[in-house]
């Protein structure tokens, strides 16, 4: 068994925040100029010159690129073969979180009653954590901030089994057009697909973390995600919702096998502050 | 597309003059307040108490800062989504505010007390809260401190950059076939 000291997660966990907040992914970058180039609208076009220089900004003075740092979402993919030594796994995590959020000047957006108080935890946890136990003697750790603008845009559908790909599409599309200008687009758009409530919400999630450019591993999903974009990007929202030709970066789709009598679906919204950093202990 | 100078605090008739599409650049005093502190402005009006700040001819920017680093006058402060806060804009716009700024759509009773009471909607590039935040020279919290970042901010900006989304007659950018 091979040994993790939970001290080592938590300074890496806190690094990967504020990484996370300050600098933007390259990937997203060279969407944003690629949208630049492509747009012919001006508005469209300022609004992506804008991000380009916020980008720049943040990573040049250490700051968030926004003011929403997100809840700390962590998915972890725990190797069987590591041991965890020196205190509790999810503590650490949190502890992570907790340093980081500090150290970076983060915004702490959390709650703990989420319902009747709805007071500020003040620290940014807890962090919601998602493990996956694979073969291995490491430990990979991603941290993925996520704003409220675009999660609250977020839809689950219960699908007939025989709606199909039209169904699909169509579900997609309606909820980025009721979307709209509001979760800060151009946007990455998750969609989760199969097995249940919430495997869909959480494949949904999870391929928010890919990386612009990389698609679906079966050429099937592969050409919906390519097909699925253009139609987003025909319906005109545009970056802010102000129009153009840019409104998503990416659609990214995940499966899991489901039940005869059903086909969950959850489109879970990014904006175009995608953020996403991982380290592998 | 212009782009226009405006200084805070608004007349109606200074109000009346800005146009959806108008590139904007504010000036001068605005004030923060997002969910939290547009419920408890509310329940302040309803139990006949002061509010923050006079409302009249003034601006609120739907925004929750990060904490400022050393040396900054605020931390990174774009804008929030404004729907959230339709409940309470039209009470709000009835008792003289005349500036929201935040992003995305608003519903039809704001974009109604909008037109009644000349009011404007200014969209700040959401995401961009990095490059806005230099826009903002001071920065203080002058009510409901224990909200944290949700707590009112007297801010004084100098030219923020904002789109006028929808204008005092109602015409809306969101809603371009409409405009």
């Amino acid at each position: 068994m091979r040994e993790i000291r939970v001290e080592d997660i938590s300074n890496e966990v806190a690094k990967l925040c504020i990484d996370a907040n300050y600098n933007l992914g390259d990937d997203i970058i060279k969407e944003y100029k690629r949208g630049y180039e492509r747009e012919d609208n001006p508005v469209a076009k300022e609004v992506l010159k804008i991000l380009l220089e916020n980008a720049k900004i943040a990573k040049r003075d250490e700051v968030p690129i926004c003011q929403d740092t997100g809840i700390a979402v962590v998915f972890l993919e725990l190797g069987q073969d590591v041991r965890v030594v020196g205190g509790d796994l999810y503590k650490a995590i949190n502890k992570g979180v907790r340093e980081g959020y500090e150290r970076g000047y983060l915004r702490k957006s959390v709650v703990k009653d989420p319902l009747i108080d709805r007071k500020n935890t003040e620290d940014n946890t807890p962090a919601i954590i998602h493990t996956e136990i694979v073969p291995g003697d490491k430990l990979k750790i991603n941290v993925a901030p996520k704003g409220f603008g675009s999660e609250n845009m977020s839809q689950l559908k219960m699908m007939r089994p025989t709606d199909g790909v039209g169904g699909l599409k169509e579900f997609v599309l309606k909820v980025v057009k009721e979307a709209g200008p509001n979760p800060c687009p151009p946007i990455v758009v998750g969609v989760g697909i199969g097995g249940t409530v919430e495997k869909a919400a959480l494949l949904a999630k999870k391929s928010l973390l890919r990386p612009i450019g990389v698609h679906n591993n079966d050429d099937k999903f592969k050409e919906l995600e390519e097909k699925l974009l253009e139609e987003v990007n025909a319906l005109d929202i545009g970056p802010q919702g102000l129009g153009g030709i840019t409104t998503a970066l990416a659609v990214n789709i995940e499966t899991f096998p489901t039940h005869i009598a059903g086909l969950p679906v959850v489109v879970n919204i990014n904006c175009h502050v995608a953020r996403h950093k991982e380290i592998v202990l | 597309m212009g782009e226009i100078r405006v200084t805070t605090p608004l007349s109606t008739e200074e109000v009346r003059e800005l146009r959806a599409g108008d590139r904007i650049l504010l000036s001068g005093i605005i004030y923060t307040g997002r969910d939290a502190a547009h419920k408890r402005m509310i329940e302040a009006l309803d139990k006949g108490e002061e509010l923050p700040f006079k409302l009249e001819g003034q601006g609120i920017y739907y925004v929750g800062p990060c904490p400022a680093k050393p040396g900054q006058v605020i931390g990174s402060a774009g804008p929030t989504t404004s729907y959230r806060m339709d409940p309470f804009a039209p009470r709000l716009l009835k008792e003289g505010l005349k500036i929201m700024i935040g992003k995305g759509a608003r519903n039809q009773e704001v974009i109604d007390t909008m037109k009644e009471e000349g009011a404007v909607y200014l969209a700040a590039i959401g995401g961009a809260a990095a490059l806005i935040a230099k826009s903002i020279k001071e920065a203080e919290v002058i009510a409901y401190k224990d909200l944290g970042t949700e707590a009112v901010r007297k801010l004084k900006v100098d030219n923020l950059p904002l789109i006028c989304v929808i204008d005092s007659k109602g015409n809306n950018l969101y809603n371009r076939e409409a405009v």
